[in-house]
C-alpha cells in the first residue's frame, strides 16, 4: 500500500520538527511533502532572536570586574571568602536563570514556526553538551547553536568551542604550555568530530598543545592568552606547523572522516537507528563538497525517496523533550504552569542543560525504562485531570549545593518535588473539534488514529483502547479518545 | 512469542504460590521464565549523594593532621565510638559501632579511582558506570551484569531501584532494572488494565521494531509490580521501622527479601552529603537516619535468618577535602571508605588501614584501593557473576566475602 501524503507529511514534521500543529490537521493530505519541507526551511530562515533570562544580578556579577565590591583594605581570606559568596549566589540564580532558559526554548520548540531550526538545535544541544551553571555562558552557547544549527559546520564547532561554556565545561582554561590539560582536545575529536579511531593519541597531545591559551572573560569573551600559549611546532594528523587552536579546526574540518561521522550521527538521528552505509557515505560526500552546509545536508535528507520508506516511518523514539513539545503542538492547549516542564524534562531523562555527561543523551531505546514509559503513558490523562504526579527525580547536587530542593510550581509558589505537583493546563478541546470537522464515531478513530499514531492502523488493539474510552457523549469522546491514543506506546514514536 | 508472554504474565499469580511448589517444578519455573542463577545472596547498596565526608565518619582520632585541618569540624576522640585506639565512628553511628563489636561490619578505607573528577553528576557517573575516569560509559555495572545474567529473563526484577526513577548504575545495553518507590502505587495504578489489555493483544513483528521493545518493556513493567506487589504484601515484615524515606525503602526491601523475591540486588540512596556549609548537624541528622533504619534493616534479617545471605554495602561519589573550608563545612574531595555488612563477612573491622594525612595529594587523599576491585568482589564472590566480562577489565579481587 502506498504511504499517503499525509503520514509522508508527519513524519517529516515528526522528524524536522517536533511533531504536527493541531491547525494543519484538515491539510496535511492536500500538500507534497517537498512543498511541505520548503516551507520548513523558509520558516527556520531568519537568525533567530536571543532568548534571554540572565538576570541582571548575574550579568553585572560577570560583567564587572573581579576586583568589584572588593575593597583594597580587605585582605587575603576577606577576599577568598567574598568571592566565594560571590560564586555561591551566581550559582544559585543561574539555577534558577537557566530553567527560565530551558522553559523559554521549549516554548519555542512547541510554538515557533522555526520548527526546523530549533529541532536541529536540540540535537546540537546534545551533541555539544555541556553543563555548566552558569546562565550567562549556557545562553551564550545556546544562541551560538541557533544562530549556526542550520549553517555551516565549521562555523558552529569554532563558535562553540570558543565559548566561554565549552571551554569552562572542558577545562581549557587550565590548558596552558607548562601543563597542557588534554581534555578539550580529545572531545574537539573524538565526540564533535572524528569519532574514536580516527586520530592517535600523539595528535591529542599535540591538539591540546595548540589548544594552549584559549580561554574566556568573566563575561563570557572569548580570549587568547598569548602568554600560556605553546606555539612550537606541532604534528596533528599528518601535518606539521607552528599550529594554534583554530589551525586545528580547520585541519579537522579537512578530515572527510569528519563529514563521515556526523552524518551517521545525523542519518541515526533523523533517519533510523540503524544506519545505512550506502545512504551515509552519498550524504557525507556531498556534506564535504558542500563545505559542511548543514541546510544542504538536511535538504538533502528530507527530500531523498529514501527518508520516506516505510521501515523508517514510526520507527523512532521521541526524546522526552520531543515527546513534550509534540503534545503542545497537537493539542490545543494553554499552559498554566510551564515550570512542570523542567520536572518532566527530568523524570522522563532529559533535562535540558544537564546532559548526563560529556558525550550527551545517548538516545534511542536508552530513553525508555520502567519508570520513564509508565510516566509517559499518564502525562496525557495528566494533562486533562487535577491528579497530581507525585515523582520525586534525582537530585542534582552539583546545583544544590548541600540545600533541600524546591521546585517553582507556578504562580509564585514552590513545592518540593514528589508533593502535589500538577501539570495544570486547559485543553481547548472546540478548537480541536474543528478541524476535525464533523465525522461518526467509527471514522473520527480512524482519522484520530492516523494523526496521532505512526504506526500501521490497528497496531494499538481497538478493543483495549476502547475500554478506556467513553462514548457517553460525542465530546467525552472525542476527548477520551484523543487521551487515550495519546497513552499508547505507538504514540511514544514517530 | 504472544504466549510466553502470556504463560509469564499468569506467572505473578503463580509465583506467589511457590512456597507450595515441588522444588524441581519451582526450578523450571525459575529456568523458563525468571532465570537466576541458583543461591539466595542479596546486595543491597546504599548509596550516599553529595560525598560523604569520609574523614567524619571514621574519625582518625589520634591524629593531629586532622585535628589541625579542622579546627571546629574536628571530632574529638572521647565523642566518638571508639573502634580501635586509632579510629573511632561518628557518635551517630551507635548501631554500626554494635555491628563492629559483633563482627558483621567491614570498614574498607581509601577507596577511589586514578585522576579523580570533582564534579558530583560526573564522579557519580563513574562509581555508576565503573568507567575510568577518561571514559564515558553509558551503562552501569548493574546494568550489565543483569545484561549478562539475565539474557532470557521475561520478568526483570533481578535489580530494583526503590525510587520513581531509575540510575545509571541500573540500566544495562538490553537489560534496565524497575525502579519503584513504592509497590502499590504501580499496582494501583488507574490505567493498569488498560495497560494490560494492550499489552496482551500486541503481537511481535517479525523483525524485533522500536514497538516492539516498548510494549516488552511495557509488559515487563507491569508484571514485575504485580510480582512485586504481591510478594510484599506476601510476607509484609512485623519488624518496627522508622518513618523516614530510607526507612521505608528498607522496609520494603526487607519485605521482598523474605518473601524469597527474585532479586538479588536493591539499590537506594540517601543524601545530600554535600556539606559545603554548617557540616555537623547535617551529616549528624543524615547519619541518625540511616542509623535507625539499617538498625531495623539488620535486626530483621537477623530474626528471620536471612543475615548470612545479605550484603549491604555504602559507597559515595567522592569524599572531602582534609581541611574544613570557612563556612564550617568540607569542598569536595577524593578517595574515601566504604562500609560493608552482613552475616556472611570473611573479614571484618577496619580492612586496611586508615588513610595516610601525610602522604595527601594537593590537600586531598590519595585513593589506596579502585572501587573496581569492591565491585569485581561483589560481583564473582557474592553474586556469582563474571565480573571480568561485566567490569571490562581484570580487576584483583579483595578477600571480605
Amino acid at each position: 500500500m502506498a504511504t499517503s501524503n499525509q503520514t509522508r507529511n508527519q513524519h517529516l514534521l515528526g522528524r524536522a520538527g517536533f511533531g504536527i500543529d493541531y491547525h494543519m490537521l484538515h491539510r496535511l493530505d492536500d500538500i507534497a511533502p517537498h512543498k511541505l519541507y520548503k516551507k520548513l526551511e523558509k520558516a527556520s530562515a531568519a537568525t533567530p532572536q536571543v532568548l534571554d533570562t540572565v538576570s541582571p544580578f548575574v550579568r553585572q556579577a560577570l560583567n564587572s570586574e573581579e576586583e568589584d565590591g572588593e575593597t583594597p583594605t580587605m585582605d587575603a581570606d576577606a577576599r577568598k571568602a567574598y568571592r566565594a559568596e560571590q560564586r555561591r549566589q551566581i550559582n544559585k540564580q543561574s539555577n534558577t536563570d537557566i530553567r527560565q532558559l530551558s522553559l523559554a526554548w521549549m516554548k519555542e520548540m512547541a510554538e515557533s514556526e522555526a520548527q526546523l531550526r530549533e529541532k536541529m538545535a536540540l540535537f546540537w544541544h546534545g551533541h555539544f553538551a555541556s553543563r555548566v551553571n552558569n546562565s550567562l555562558y549556557q545562553q551564550q552557547l545556546l544562541q551560538v547553536i541557533r544562530e549556526n544549527a542550520l549553517g555551516r559546520f565549521g562555523d558552529l564547532l569554532r563558535g562553540v568551542s570558543k565559548s566561554a561554556s565549552m571551554l569552562s565545561f572542558l577545562n581549557n582554561q587550565q590548558n596552558r604550555k607548562k601543563k597542557p590539560n588534554e581534555n578539550f582536545a580529545r572531545e574537539v575529536m573524538e565526540l564533535f568530530t572524528m569519532g574514536r579511531g580516527h586520530y592517535s593519541e600523539h595528535d591529542i597531545k599535540e591538539a591540546a598543545r595548540a589548544f594552549t591559551g584559549w580561554g574566556f572573560e568573566r563575561n563570557g569573551a572569548f580570549v587568547f592568552r598569548e602568554k600560556v600559549h605553546d606555539d612550537g611546532v606541532k604534528t596533528i594528523l599528518g601535518q606539521r606547523g607552528n599550529f594554534d587552536g583554530d589551525a586545528v579546526l580547520d585541519i579537522i574540518l579537512q578530515q572527510k572522516q569528519t563529514a563521515q561521522f556526523l552524518c551517521t550521527k545525523l542519518y541515526r538521528y533523523f533517519v533510523n537507528e540503524k544506519a545505512d552505509e550506502q545512504q551515509v557515505a552519498w550524504l557525507a560526500d556531498r556534506f564535504y563538497k558542500s563545505d559542511y552546509h548543514i541546510g544542504e545536508l538536511l535538504h538533502d535528507i528530507f527530500t531523498s525517496e529514501w527518508f520516506y520508506e516505510e521501515r523508517h516511518i514510526g520507527a523512532r523514539i521521541k526524546s522526552p523533550v520531543e515527546y513534550l513539545a509534540g503534545i503542545r503542538r497537537v493539542l490545543p492547549m494553554t499552559l498554566h504552569n510551564e515550570e512542570v516542564m523542567v520536572l518532566l524534562q527530568r523524570l522522563l531523562g532529559q533535562w535540558l542543560f544537564n546532559p548526563p555527561n560529556v558525550a550527551g543523551w545517548p538516545g534511542g531505546t536508552a530513553w525508555i525504562d520502567s519508570s520513564s514509559l509508565m510516566l509517559r503513558l499518564r502525562i496525557p490523562g495528566l494533562i486533562r485531570s487535577d491528579e497530581p504526579i507525585k515523582l520525586k527525580p534525582k537530585g542534582n547536587d552539583d546545583v544544590q549545593m548541600g540545600q533541600k530542593e524546591l521546585l517553582p510550581a507556578g504562580k509564585g509558589k514552590a513545592r518540593k518535588p514528589g508533593s502535589s505537583y500538577q501539570i495544570v493546563a486547559q485543553i481547548d478541546w472546540p478548537a480541536l473539534e474543528k478541524e476535525l470537522n464533523k465525522s461518526g464515531q467509527e471514522a473520527l478513530y480512524d482519522k484520530l488514529e492516523a494523526f496521532l499514531l505512526q504506526t500501521p492502523a490497528g497496531s494499538a488493539d481497538k478493543e483495549a483502547v476502547m475500554k478506556l474510552v467513553d462514548i457517553s457523549s460525542e465530546e467525552r469522546y472525542l476527548q477520551t479518545l484523543v487521551i487515550t491514543f495519546m497513552s499508547t506506546p505507538e504514540y511514544q514514536l514517530c | 512469542m504472544l504466549i510466553q508472554r502470556r504463560t509469564f504474565l499468569k506467572m505473578g499469580s503463580l509465583a506467589t504460590a511457590s512456597m507450595l511448589v515441588p522444588k524441581m517444578l519451582q526450578a523450571i519455573i525459575r529456568n523458563g521464565a525468571e532465570t537466576v542463577p541458583a543461591g539466595n545472596k542479596v546486595l543491597v547498596i546504599l548509596q550516599l549523594s553529595g560525598g560523604n565526608d569520609g574523614l567524619n565518619t571514621v574519625v582518625p582520632v589520634r591524629n593531629d593532621i586532622y585535628y589541625r585541618s579542622r579546627p571546629v569540624l574536628g571530632l574529638q576522640r572521647e565523642k566518638t565510638l571508639a573502634l580501635t585506639d586509632e579510629a573511632g565512628l561518628h557518635p551517630e553511628l551507635s548501631f554500626f559501632k554494635s555491628l563492629y563489636d559483633e563482627g558483621q561490619l567491614g570498614i574498607l578505607n581509601s577507596v577511589g579511582y586514578p585522576a579523580p573528577d570533582r564534579s558530583h553528576f560526573r564522579s557519580m557517573d563513574i562509581w555508576q558506570s565503573a568507567s575510568d575516569s577518561s571514559e564515558v560509559w553509558q551503562t552501569g555495572w548493574l546494568g550489565r551484569y543483569l545484561d549478562e545474567q539475565c539474557k532470557a529473563c521475561n520478568l526483570p526484577v533481578q535489580a530494583l531501584e526503590i525510587d520513581d526513577t531509575l540510575s545509571l548504575a541500573l540500566k544495562g545495553g538490553l537489560q534496565k532494572a524497575i525502579a519503584l518507590k513504592d509497590p502499590r502505587q504501580l499496582y494501583n495504578n488507574s490505567h493498569r488494565d488498560y495497560l494490560k489489555r494492550l499489552s496482551q493483544a500486541h503481537h511481535q513483528q517479525e523483525h524485533e521494531q522500536p514497538v516492539d521493545y516498548l510494549y516488552q518493556t511495557m509488559a515487563g513493567t507491569l508484571s514485575s509490580a504485580d510480582y512485586i506487589f504481591e510478594k510484599s504484601k506476601a510476607k509484609a515484615t512485623t519488624t518496627l521501622y522508622p518513618k523516614t524515606e530510607l526507612g521505608k525503602s528498607l522496609k520494603t526491601i526487607a519485605s521482598l527479601i523474605l518473601a524469597d523475591s527474585n532479586t538479588r540486588v536493591y539499590y537506594v540512596s540517601i543524601g545530600s552529603f554535600d556539606t559545603h556549609v554548617g557540616q555537623e548537624g547535617q551529616q549528624a541528622r543524615l547519619f541518625r537516619q540511616i542509623n535507625e533504619a539499617v538498625s531495623a534493616f539488620t535486626q530483621d534479617m537477623k530474626d528471620n535468618h536471612r543475615f548470612e545471605d545479605v550484603l549491604l554495602l555504602t559507597f559515595s561519589e567522592f569524599g572531602r577535602r582534609v581541611a574544613q573550608n570557612a563556612s564550617n563545612g568540607t569542598d569536595h574531595g577524593t578517595a574515601n571508605n566504604m562500609f560493608f555488612i552482613g552475616g556472611g563477612l570473611k573479614q571484618q573491622g577496619l580492612l586496611n588501614a586508615l588513610p595516610d594525612l601525610q602522604l595527601l595529594q594537593d590537600g586531598d587523599l590519595r585513593y589506596e584501593v579502585d572501587f573496581k576491585s569492591v565491585y569485581a568482589t561483589v560481583l564473582n564472590q557474592w553474586l556469582g557473576a563474571d565480573d571480568e566480562k561485566i567490569l571490562g577489565r581484570k580487576m584483583s579481587r579483595l578477600s571480605f566475602i
